[in-house]
């Protein structure tokens, strides 16, 4: 299972440049499902046939992550960028991404500690103030190996360590697009569409077409959410806590959960002896805020596996709590449909 | 080995000022092949020796690249198994953030500094650097199995091992002074191509960046009759203003100023015009924040030039380098080394 979150969180995906999970997860998806499409924005969508027909089930992750876009390459041949969903600039001092397609290695510079005034070292950075370093003399040999236009990510690779953790980065959402593909193992009596979405880190805008387009009866999203329970938060505070289980949300800030959905999450969790937990926040959106106002409305709820330091090249998650996503979610499957 | 290879090895050795034990090992064990006689003194100084292949007489010189690195140490240990820690010379607070740590416990364990998530922060905090003493370490274990293995006073190191940028560019943690060892490395190479008077100790200092002390005992041990320190300087950086920066592609640095003899420093510059190396001039008003400062004043003095590459970031985990600067120096440092025979006093006299 590990190996298949290793694969996924290995694939870039900057939203809006998903190609290459894209490709991974519709290869991982084909011997799983009847059919597999990709739709106009780019979501991927594996239909896994029935016997009997009638109700449409929804799984859904996205499959994009937080990144960056190179905006203006300098005289000095230093890049320029933009950030893609939401990343706090404080954690992006001396770090280091992947340039476009390719893979290009580039730094985030900042002047040396010697350089800096007392008051400078107190001040949060600024995303406009930094800059990416290829290690390029000029524009001209900048160019040679990047564009403005072209995508970037951390990079950070897959570690595991401590007891049974991991570090990566976008663990959020691709823990989510593992879990839904290791559920999709299960049987299942109705029609179920396993969708990975595009865009959701930069508005929740592959899952709107998506859903319109599947026309389901419910959906259950699977996402990586935080998980606050780290010094200088107070408990009431803590959204998820690590290693207490996947967490059912009630509410967050895109969408109420239909309660009919939640009480057989917690159910089917309890019957199987699966911890959960729930969500603890409202914080938070995901791609059930738009899936839930398609056409006519959907049924929606969440289950999100708790991930510290979320948007950052060094997320950390607890295998524990992915392996029992998954198993919440194959248990949720049994019967879902009579709901 | 060559000279990229070897900096990728050193930087992946943990050597944070004060335990150098384990790198200095290494440095060691890396000048072997090309010394006469290495050993290692009890600040885990490294010398490697090499005796001149010139009869007659030349000077006792001493090149000094310090091998220890910045890092973190283990303050405390919460009730739930986060790390709280401090810095070991100078480290910016606004690096640490979501970097990759190595904690060197009773096990090597790998951990990351978290922070708080932004949406539980205030405006006004959200403005300001997280302090490095709000920060922690989750090394993802439970607190009775971290405490087994972790104690109070460890040391902590950066995990970001040596990457290519764009040719001849490369990055990573703990340039300095590594590359000064790489350099020192390579001028053994450099002067095994030539014939040179005198003999000539090569030393891996201790304790540089928190007070340049390995220099000060090791320089007393040699008791040179020239020092050659070697290490970083601020390379050009966007924010950075271009008085206090030098081009990354010109060539090594030489130091001017009155932490460096002034005839000693004007004959490296003439060896660099007489043989084609381009260099540039830092001018350092005071003491220089180096090994050369504490060399220079060793015993009854010792005449020191300071030889330097200019590095972007220093002290931080993506440190840049120009490779070919390494090699222009080595090259530079031997040629001057071997221009030094009989009658080299000379070019000491006031």
């Amino acid at each position: 299972m590990s190996d298949l979150l290793k694969r996924l969180v290995s694939a870039k995906g900057a939203s809006g440049n998903e190609d290459e999970v894209r490709q991974l997860i519709i290869e991982e998806i084909t011997p799983l499902t009847h059919q597999v499409t990709v739709d106009r924005m780019g979501n991927v969508i594996g239909y896994k046939r029935g016997s009997v027909p009638g109700k449409k089930v929804m799984l859904c992750a996205h499959m994009d992550e937080v990144g960056f876009i190179i905006t203006r390459i300098e005289e000095n041949g230093m890049l320029k960028f933009g950030t893609i969903g939401s990343i706090d600039a404080r954690i992006l001092p001396s770090k280091r991404i992947r340039i476009g397609n390719e893979g290009i290695p580039g730094v985030f510079g900042i002047k040396a500690i010697h350089l800096q005034e007392p008051a400078e070292r107190e001040t949060a950075v600024k995303a406009k103030q930094l800059y990416i370093d290829i290690g390029a003399k000029t524009r001209e040999e900048a160019e040679r190996k990047v564009k403005p236009g072209d995508y970037a990510v951390f990079d950070s690779e897959m570690v595991y360590f401590g007891e049974g953790k991991v570090k990566s980065r976008a663990l959020d959402d691709r823990a989510g697009c593992a879990a839904l593909i290791e559920a999709l193992k299960a049987d299942c009596p109705f029609d179920l569409y396993a969708c990975f979405t595009v865009q959701e880190e930069v508005g929740i805008r592959g899952a709107k077409v998506a859903a319109y387009n599947i026309k389901p009866d419910m959906a259950l999203i699977i996402e990586g959410t935080t998980c606050s329970d780290v010094p200088g938060i107070e408990p009431q505070n803590f959204s998820t806590r690590m290693g207490m289980g996947p967490a059912i949300s009630i509410a967050d800030l895109s969408s109420y959960s239909n309660k009919k959905m939640v009480a057989y999450l917690i159910e089917r969790a309890e019957k199987a002896s699966i911890p959960y937990q729930i969500k603890e926040s409202l914080t938070g959106g995901n791609d059930a805020g738009e899936i839930q106002r398609s056409r006519g409305g959907v049924m929606t709820s969440v289950v999100s596996i708790p991930c510290r330091y979320i948007h950052s090249p060094s997320s950390v998650m607890d295998l524990e709590d992915f392996n029992n996503t998954i198993r919440l979610v194959q248990e949720f499957l049994k019967g879902c449909e009579a709901l | 080995m060559d000279g990229k290879e070897l900096l990728s090895r050193l930087i992946e050795i943990p050597g944070v000022s004060g335990y150098e034990d384990q790198i200095s090992d290494m440095v060691r064990d890396t000048f072997r092949p090309y010394c006469q006689e290495v050993h290692q003194d009890a600040f885990y100084n490294v010398y490697g020796k090499k005796a001149g292949t010139k009869q007659g007489l030349g000077p006792k010189v001493m090149l000094a690249a310090h091998l220890d690195e910045i890092g973190l140490m283990v303050k405390d240990i919460d009730e739930k198994g986060f790390i709280s820690f401090t810095n070991i010379g100078g480290v910016d607070q606004r690096i640490l953030l979501s970097q990759e740590v190595y904690i060197h416990g009773k096990e090597k364990l790998f951990g990351v500094i978290g922070a708080k998530p932004p949406h539980l922060q205030g405006k006004e905090e959200a403005k300001k650097a997280v302090p490095v003493k709000e920060m922690v370490i989750d090394a993802g274990l439970d607190p009775k199995r971290l405490k087994e293995l972790v104690s109070i006073g460890d040391l902590i190191t950066f995990k970001s091992p040596l990457i290519d940028l764009n040719e001849p560019y490369v990055c990573g943690k703990s340039i300095d002074d590594r590359a000064g060892v790489v350099m020192m490395y390579e001028t053994m190479k450099e002067l095994d191509k030539l014939v040179f008077a005198g003999e000539v100790y090569f030393v891996a200092t201790a304790q540089e960046e928190v007070g340049t002390r390995g220099a000060i005992i090791s320089t007393y041990s040699v008791e040179p009759d020239i020092g050659i320190a070697i290490d970083v300087t601020h390379g050009d950086t966007p924010d950075a203003s271009k008085e206090e920066t030098h081009n990354m592609d010109t060539g090594p640095v030489i130091a001017v100023g009155p932490n460096m003899h002034p005839k000693l420093t004007d004959r490296l510059m003439n060896v660099a015009k007489d043989n084609g190396i381009d260099y540039l001039i830092e001018v350092e008003p005071g003491l220089t924040g180096t090994d050369a400062r504490s060399i220079q004043v060793s015993r009854q003095g010792v005449p020191t030039v300071l030889i330097e590459f200019p590095l972007r970031y220093m002290h931080t985990t993506v440190e840049v380098l120009n490779m070919d600067t390494i090699k222009k120096a080595a090259r530079l440092t031997a040629l001057f080394i071997a221009s030094m025979g009989e009658g080299w006093e000379e070019c000491l006299t006031y």
